[in-house]
């Protein structure tokens, strides 16, 4: 079943053109890759799904994304809700300077009100379980989060968008910074994730696309120029900008 | 923008082009030794089989060293994986080569059973799909190839109608025949599987070539 869909998708940076006509359907609870070159238009795209590009000066956007059949481009959306909906995790793990306990429970403070003490520590334990951090961390939650390991970090991350009962991931190259094992180990995460959740990964790293992804889309000067089966496109991508990328012989 | 790992391929393609050549000449002397009934053509196919089974190591060394090193997509990762695939295949044909000079061997000292007629025909069928199959590969000919697949079938006949013969003709009626007629119809079940052989190399050509599977899809044909 397809979660976002975008129709006749625009959008302008000032008098720069950055998404061109973007038509996709992305299916609910899979793993889709977005991949191409630097300037591409993929991080932008990945930032119309929780309007993160009306932070920019002069965007404009036309067209419609719909995430379940709600128009989020629409002037009356609530952006603090779609916000908490569609959440997103970063190049580098950008945990609050607050502790382990404190960072999960953020949202809920901010968006749920006074919650008892046992309320938070249940979505502590939840969120951490399901990143695979609760035993790792279990008897260091009060600690502050900034000394823990890059992974431990990204993985904390992704576990505060848990509590906050996120349902989409948007993911900007959440590798990066992270090195093999780190990465491999975040990759079993998404995967375990993709049953709950889905996910949208904006990455250069062609292999991790084609270990991790359900769907890959490949994207060249602001258009979506193939979408598929992520065991289609890099086995068989149809249109030869595709092959090129993913075969190193672009530019 | 000419990439390294091109000039790598090109060894790649070079040396299955080697394995080819290996594998059509191996097949032309067995048949040859069957044709002339000489025991020294037939010596040296059985003897020339350790460079075939060499160099198939070579290539799957290298098919794995190149998958491993640069993590291959698209056509680069096709060929590899069909160069992979084909290069068993002529390695199995070079064996059936091998399995047909040694039928020559037992047969080349006793009196011919019978003039040769459906085994010559069969063993042209084998060398031209063979050679068709591979010139298809060299060349990205996906129709060539298909008309390799295609063919497949008569060979399947003139098997089936040596086959016939000498079991009605000879072992029925005279079962001291046997002898001589048991190593003729390993020859033409020998050469019915090269051309088992050449078919599954077709097919990996359209698949390398075109993405598509037609390994026992006939109708994708």
């Amino acid at each position: 079943m397809s979660k976002i869909i975008t129709e006749n998708l625009n959008l302008w940076y000032g008098n720069f053109h950055a998404l061109k006509d973007i038509n996709a359907r992305f299916q609910e609870r899979r793993i889709t890759a977005i991949i191409g070159p630097s300037g591409c238009g993929k991080s932008t795209l990945l930032r119309v799904f929780n309007r993160m590009n009306d932070l920019i000066e002069g965007v404009r956007t036309t067209g419609k994304v719909l995430i379940d059949a709600t128009d989020i481009l629409a002037n009356n959306i609530d952006l603090v809700a779609l916000r908490r909906k569609v959440g997103m995790v970063f190049q580098r793990p950008n945990p609050f300077p607050l502790s382990i306990y404190e960072n999960i429970v953020f949202g809920e403070r901010i968006h749920g009100g006074k919650s008892s003490r046992s309320k938070l520590d249940e979505i502590v334990e939840t969120s951490l379980k399901r990143v695979f951090l609760w035993e790792e961390l279990k008897d260091k939650l009060h600690k502050s989060a900034l000394n823990l390991s890059l992974e431990q970090k990204q993985r904390l991350c992704i576990a505060r968008l848990i509590a906050v009962k996120s349902n989409i991931l948007l993911m900007d190259e959440p590798c990066s910074s992270l090195d093999p094992q780190a990465t491999s180990r975040v990759e079993e995460l998404m995967r375990e994730l993709k049953n709950n959740y889905t996910i949208i990964i904006v990455t250069h790293n062609m292999q991790q696309a084609a270990r991790v992804s359900d769907d890959t889309g490949f994207m060249l000067l602001g258009e979506l120029v193939e979408f598929g089966r992520s065991e289609d496109i890099f086995t068989a991508p149809k249109d030869k900008r595709t092959e090129d990328y993913i075969t190193g012989r672009y530019g | 923008m000419e990439r390294h790992f091109d000039e790598e391929l090109k060894e790649l393609n070079k040396e299955i082009l080697r394995m080819s050549l290996l594998t059509q000449e191996a097949i032309y002397k067995s048949i040859e030794s069957l044709k002339n009934r000489d025991r020294v053509i037939a010596t040296e196919v059985i003897a020339s089989d350790k460079k075939v089974d060499e160099l198939e190591l070579v290539i799957d060394e290298r098919c794995i060293d190149l998958i491993a090193r640069y993590q291959p997509m698209a056509t680069d990762l096709r060929f590899i994986a069909t160069a992979m695939k084909i290069n068993a295949e002529l390695e199995r044909i070079a064996d059936l080569a091998v399995d047909i000079s040694q039928r020559v061997l037992e047969l080349v000292d006793k009196p011919l059973l019978k003039p040769l007629i459906d085994i010559p025909k069969l063993s042209a069928v084998a060398q031209g799909m063979v050679r068709d199959a591979i010139d298809a590969l060299v060349r990205k000919d996906v129709e060539l190839a298909k008309n390799v697949v295609l063919s497949d079938p008569d060979a399947d006949k003139l098997r089936n109608s040596v086959q016939e013969e000498l079991i009605n003709d000879y072992m029925a009626r005279d079962a001291k025949t046997a002898d001589r007629a048991v190593p003729l119809l390993l020859i033409a079940r020998h050469l019915e599987r090269i051309c088992d052989h050449a078919t599954n190399i077709a097919e990996d050509v359209i698949y390398m070539v075109e993405a598509k599977v037609v390994k026992h899809h006939p109708e994708e044909l």
